[in-house]
């Protein structure tokens, strides 16, 4: 059935949204000097960066969404006060292939554990399948990330690679995980869409 | 010290723009070839762009991020080829991806002489901890040669590429640096 | 994963040109204080002509180059600043340089607390075998504080400044990954 009724970027408690260019830039500069943050979501060094310079990575993230046209990004606010609590993106899109990968993160502590990591996905894999008719959506996870690999696997993700020893951190290699999931696994078994 | 860029068939060699743009204008003409190699639509450039693309390239300089590679025969010097490394310095991967734009030169060792130069390159002069590469499902030629260097395969992606109807697989190898000097110890090299 | 930023006494925070600019005149303006760091005489500059320079290193991102500032737990008070530079890739090899130029802050173990989350961050996420650094040999507040740290002396470029009417060395200090992974098992 042809649902256009329900919102693509709402949720129970949260929305998908624009960069805020004036309040953003501080809330996200105070997530990069969470190193536990930080080392969770990327593989790159630790870089706390100042609220001016996160300034002009939206600006440029903005320019690259419109001109490489492969990329869609998200910025995750609560639904009641409108507060930034994450940011999520639909990266590397491959249109000839329909495929892309998928990543999100959660800025703060204290946001986590609510459920908000299950509501921002489901929205994302919504967007991905039955907007952008993407046939797979992939994710890269590090061994290390166990929450990550927790929420991937309740939306039926499957773990199709594991690249041994990729990674480096705290004076030992990890493992990188490539996560898939097909757009019918997704329409099959996709958790907590409410009937409307 | 052995000479890191020479080996049985082959030898790494620099990136020349101008001969680079020639044969690769033609290569690209391979869809075969093109296909085996790339997942993103095939295409046909012309050689005064791909001569442009290389001379942006060098003048980039050094970095320690990029490595590439012009492959010639050692018999008589021909262009067949070329490889290419991408480095993660942080965390001391690198991926390689490389092709053999002469038809004549394959399914001959060829590209398993130039993947040994790439290992040898990677493990003994980078001092590198992995080397990743990816393959479609439909490259067995590919598969089997790098199964011969010593990658074990790590999974596949499932239907991540598609072509003349059919959503295919992405083969995903590594070798690890243990793997690769331990087997190099097996050959009493 | 563990919180790699956060010391004794200090954190590791965004280097901020614009910040920085306002406090370098500052801090240079004490001449004891530029002295440790440079060995050339220096002019003062304005905070505009740092600014610039200062932004377009923060803004390429490399990953040879990490720049800090360093705050305080207790006041986040800033109070001096770090900079990390990998000199070659293959060694693995970064030269540090750090300055504490809120000069209340020095004798009371700053130094030492900030050189050791300085040395988990170098060896532990940027993955690196060996940190170097030079220190002027009329700094011996310095050089204990390195010394704490793990460092050893290496060697001394003799000669190298001249201050005060006489010439003074250039002291080279290292620290091994194994050797900071010994004094740091736990």
């Amino acid at each position: 059935m042809l649902d256009i009724q329900t919102q693509l970027f709402e949720s129970q408690d949260l929305r998908l949204g624009p960069i805020d260019h004036e309040k953003d830039p501080e809330i996200e500069s105070k997530w990069t000097h969470d190193s536990e943050f930080t080392r969770l979501m990327d593989t790159d060094p630790a870089r706390p960066l100042s609220a001016a310079v996160i300034k002009k990575q939206y600006e440029k993230l903005e320019k690259k969404v419109e001109e490489d046209k492969n990329l869609f990004h998200f910025m995750i606010r609560t639904r009641v006060d409108g507060r930034l609590i994450g940011k999520a993106v639909v990266q590397w899109i491959e249109w000839t292939n329909g495929n892309a990968f998928l990543r999100l993160g959660i800025g703060s502590a204290e946001d986590r554990q609510k459920g908000y990591g299950t509501q921002a996905l489901q929205m994302l894999l919504r967007f991905a399948f039955a907007e952008l008719n993407l046939f797979r959506v992939s994710a890269l996870v590090p061994e290390y990330n166990e929450a990550a690999v927790a929420l991937l696997r309740k939306f039926g993700f499957v773990q199709e690679v594991c690249r041994r020893s990729a990674l480096e951190r705290d004076g030992r290699r990890w493992d990188l995980y490539t996560f898939g999931l097909l757009r019918d696994e997704w329409q099959n078994g996709h958790t907590g869409q409410a009937e409307r | 010290m052995k000479d890191l860029f020479r080996g049985e068939l082959v030898r790494l060699t620099l990136v020349e723009p101008e001969v680079g743009a020639k044969a690769s204008a033609l290569w690209q003409r391979d869809s075969e070839f093109h296909r085996l190699l790339d997942n993103s639509p095939a295409r046909l450039d012309s050689e005064k762009k791909i001569k442009e693309w290389f001379e942006k390239d060098a003048e980039k300089g050094f970095k320690p991020e990029r490595y590439g590679f012009s492959v010639r025969t050692l018999a008589e010097d021909k262009y067949i080829g070329f490889l290419g490394l991408w480095v993660d310095l942080i965390h001391r991967e690198a991926w390689v991806g490389l092709g053999i734009g002469e038809r004549e030169f394959w399914s001959k060792g060829y590209g398993t002489d130039m993947m040994k130069l790439c290992q040898q390159y990677v493990f003994r002069e980078l001092s590198l901890e992995r080397l990743s590469l990816g393959l479609f499902e439909y490259n067995p030629r590919a598969l089997r040669s790098y199964e011969k260097c010593g990658f074990r395969l790590e999974g596949r992606t499932r239907m991540d590429t598609m072509r003349e109807g059919n959503r295919v697989d992405s083969l995903w190898m590594g070798i690890l640096r243990e793997e690769w000097l331990q087997l190099q110890e097996g050959d009493g090299k | 994963m563990k919180d790699i930023l956060t010391g004794k006494f200090v954190r590791l925070s965004a280097f901020d040109p614009e910040e920085m600019s306002k406090a370098w005149p500052r801090w240079y303006q004490n001449s004891e204080y530029f002295r440790m760091l440079f060995s050339s005489a220096r002019p003062l500059h304005s905070p505009k002509a740092e600014l610039k320079w200062m932004e377009e290193e923060v803004a390429e991102m490399s990953p040879a180059n990490y720049s800090f500032a360093i705050r305080t737990l207790a006041e986040d008070k800033l109070i001096g600043e770090l900079g990390l530079e990998v000199v070659d890739w293959s060694g693995r090899e970064a030269f540090v340089g750090l300055g504490i130029g809120e000069t209340e802050y020095w004798s009371k173990g700053y130094g030492t607390d900030i050189m050791n989350v300085l040395l988990r961050f170098a060896f532990t996420e940027v993955n690196l075998k060996r940190v170097s650094l030079g220190v002027f040999e009329y700094n011996p507040r310095a050089i204990r504080s390195y010394e704490k740290a793990g460092f050893r002396h290496e060697g001394r470029l003799r000669n190298l400044l001249r201050r005060e009417g006489r010439r003074w060395d250039n002291l080279f200090m290292g620290i091994l990954r194994e050797e900071w992974l010994e004094l740091n098992h736990n």
